[in-house]
């Protein structure tokens, strides 16, 4: 769905997270760029440098929040501070939804600093659901949530991934941030077929879509992002996008970043499969392709 | 909403499994079972890895780790249970060392990498993050230091100078900033009857060695200035080798302008004013105890002037606030 109420009904094109390295370079040349993710984190400060560059960026460009501590699968309550400073950034950006990860990664307030996988049980689906709207009654915003990369599953697990995923956004009436990266690493480290993750999941509630890079060691692959997106991953994009329709579209860089351009670049490859898709959906409705 | 499968959950559930011979296998069909197997997790993930950078094998209670690691962790094809718990363990370890290894450029020369990784992990063992804001993971290693003088030795004075210095620059970097004194303020009343604050993100630092210098010294070509302006991280590994520093007392105020961090030194009556200030005191009051070491009536007029500037500069720098 190019645009829903998980994604406050927009379907903004393709865009690239905001990182430190670009700042000059968006600033002064100001290049065209569909939108730009921000760390909603990284940004929940009081004031100074941050915040400054932020509302600069958002005199020119659309911004959407996405956060990595939020953890709504953690077992705790939701930490009340975190979400008053994320409700202030999200009065701040107008970001028209915002995003967190399918993931669990503090206990009584000691943070791990990683997206932590869950174990798949239906008691662990009811909590996190209810955790999703929770905030999203305090923030008043849509959520959607993302498939996070893991390296290890829980003997305790009741159904899949997907299953998981399905259950937690029908329960909380939430979207989801599909990450295709992140499924084809799974993939790789729990031997499953990311196609039947892609076909298991609801597409009309999928809000935005991620494409990243990732490294492969001996045994397992890791979620990087810090290379070009590989194309296995591009040809899921593509049957994401059959899938859910034209979606708006990340690519996530966050190591060894280089250029602006070379990041722009490899964000924009995204459009010939929505172009395809387009394409595709034309010749089936008009019985012929389109010139 | 998926069915819930038979022979999964219900009242009647057997509550644990055996797991081979991994021992019982905790369930998580409840709020309290997933905080307990959450809280398992974290513990085995933010335990203190080997010296060769590998998870412990043994357990705190004395058993292999693997079998812990086997009550919750599936096996695969490649890698045992065991194998993939400790790739979070290595994970958290690298993320928040690389944190303090970017943070504290100075101390890390100050006490050597390699003394400086060991004291990282010492720290984060005893200092868990409890924050999601990865800028405060360090900002208890000056109490962690001064507790534990044994990592720096003979540098202790110095090593604890350069973390606070350290740490007030990256307080300095997004503390809260309140609305500036006006004229309107100023013209009030009486000045020497006014409280003047001092804006949060400022820290006065009194050192034993020019840190100042030194960190700039450290630097190769980009100036704190840059530092400042969002790139933290990426200038801090690029670090010139530089003698360590003569003793010598020095006065400075880290703070930020136009969002960007500096440090400036002061003369030590100047500091003792902004002292006094930020302890409360009224203008004149506060003036009179900073210069009563130094004054005679033969430098009044010289001190009179200097203080009409020292409060001039402090103002164009939007130090006070209400």
């Amino acid at each position: 769905m190019p645009a829903n109420p998980h994604n406050g009904f927009t379907n903004l094109g393709v865009g690239i997270g905001l990182r430190v390295p670009h700042y000059q370079h968006i600033l002064s040349k100001k290049p065209t760029v569909d939108w730009f993710e921000i760390v909603s984190e990284n940004y929940m400060v009081d004031a100074g440098r941050p915040l400054q560059i932020l509302d600069q960026i958002m005199e020119q460009y659309q911004v959407v929040q996405h956060g990595v501590a939020m953890y709504f699968g953690s077992a705790d309550k939701l930490n009340r501070e975190h979400l008053r400073r994320l409700k202030s950034l999200v009065k701040r950006t107008k970001t028209p939804f915002l995003s967190d990860h399918l993931c669990w990664g503090s206990v009584d307030g000691t943070y791990s600093h990683d997206l932590l996988p869950m174990p798949y049980t239906f008691a662990a689906a009811k909590i996190t659901a209810q955790r999703i709207r929770q905030a999203r009654d305090f923030l008043e915003v849509p959520i959607c949530v993302e498939n996070v990369s893991s390296y290890a599953e829980f003997h305790q697990s009741e159904m899949t991934e997907w299953e998981f995923l399905s259950e937690v956004v029908d329960r909380a009436d939430c979207g989801i941030l599909l990450d295709v990266n992140n499924i084809y690493v799974s993939s790789k480290n729990h031997n499953f077929n990311p196609v039947d993750y892609l076909n298991g999941i609801p597409p009309d509630r999928v809000g935005q879509i991620h494409v990243a890079g990732h490294s492969k060691f001996e045994k397992y692959i890791l979620d990087t992002h810090d290379h070009p997106v590989l194309d296995p991953v591009w040809k899921l994009y593509a049957h994401a996008i059959n899938r859910c329709g034209p979606t708006s579209t990340l690519l996530e860089w966050d190591a060894h970043i280089p250029s602006f351009e070379e990041v722009h670049h490899e964000a924009l490859k995204a459009n010939r499969f929505v172009t395809n898709q387009k394409k595709e959906k034309h010749q089936i409705v008009g019985g012929q392709i389109r010139p | 909403m998926l069915a819930a499968k038979s022979g999964h959950s219900g009242p009647g559930a057997v509550k644990h499994k055996s797991a081979g011979g991994a021992g019982p296998r905790p369930s998580v069909r409840t709020r309290a079972e997933l905080r307990e197997l959450q809280s398992l997790m974290l513990e085995a993930i933010t335990r203190k890895l080997t010296g060769a950078m590998t998870m412990q094998r043994i357990w705190k209670d004395g058993r292999p780790v693997r079998r812990l690691a086997g009550q919750f962790i599936k096996p695969n094809d490649r890698l045992t249970s065991f194998e993939r718990l400790e790739i979070y363990n290595r994970q958290y370890w690298f993320r928040l060392l690389d944190c303090l290894y970017d943070d504290f450029p100075g101390l890390r020369h100050v006490l050597g990498e390699k003394k400086f990784l060991a004291m990282s992990q010492a720290y984060l063992a005893k200092y868990k993050s409890r924050s999601f804001n990865l800028g405060l993971l360090g900002r208890h290693i000056p109490r962690f230091l001064a507790d534990n003088p044994e990592w720096a030795g003979r540098l202790q004075p110095m090593a604890l100078d350069m973390v606070r210095f350290e740490c007030a620059q990256i307080h300095a970097f997004d503390a809260p900033i309140n609305p500036v004194i006006d004229e309107h303020f100023l013209r009030a009343g009486d000045p020497a009857e006014l409280r003047l604050k001092l804006q949060p993100h400022l820290t006065l630092l009194q050192l034993g060695f020019p840190l100042d210098d030194y960190s700039v010294a450290l630097r190769s070509g980009d100036s704190m200035h840059t530092e400042a302006a969002g790139e933290r991280r990426i200038v801090a590994a690029e670090l010139k080798p530089v003698p360590l520093p003569r003793p010598q007392t020095v006065f400075l105020v880290v703070h930020r302008y136009e969002n960007s961090v500096f440090f400036k030194r002061l003369e030590e009556p100047a500091f003792r004013l902004l002292e006094n200030l930020g302890r409360g005191m009224r203008v004149g009051a506060a003036t009179a105890r900073a210069l009563t070491p130094v004054f005679t009536q033969e430098t009044a007029e010289e001190w009179q002037e200097k203080v009409r500037v020292w409060f001039l500069n402090w103002a164009e720098l939007r130090w006070f606030c209400r």
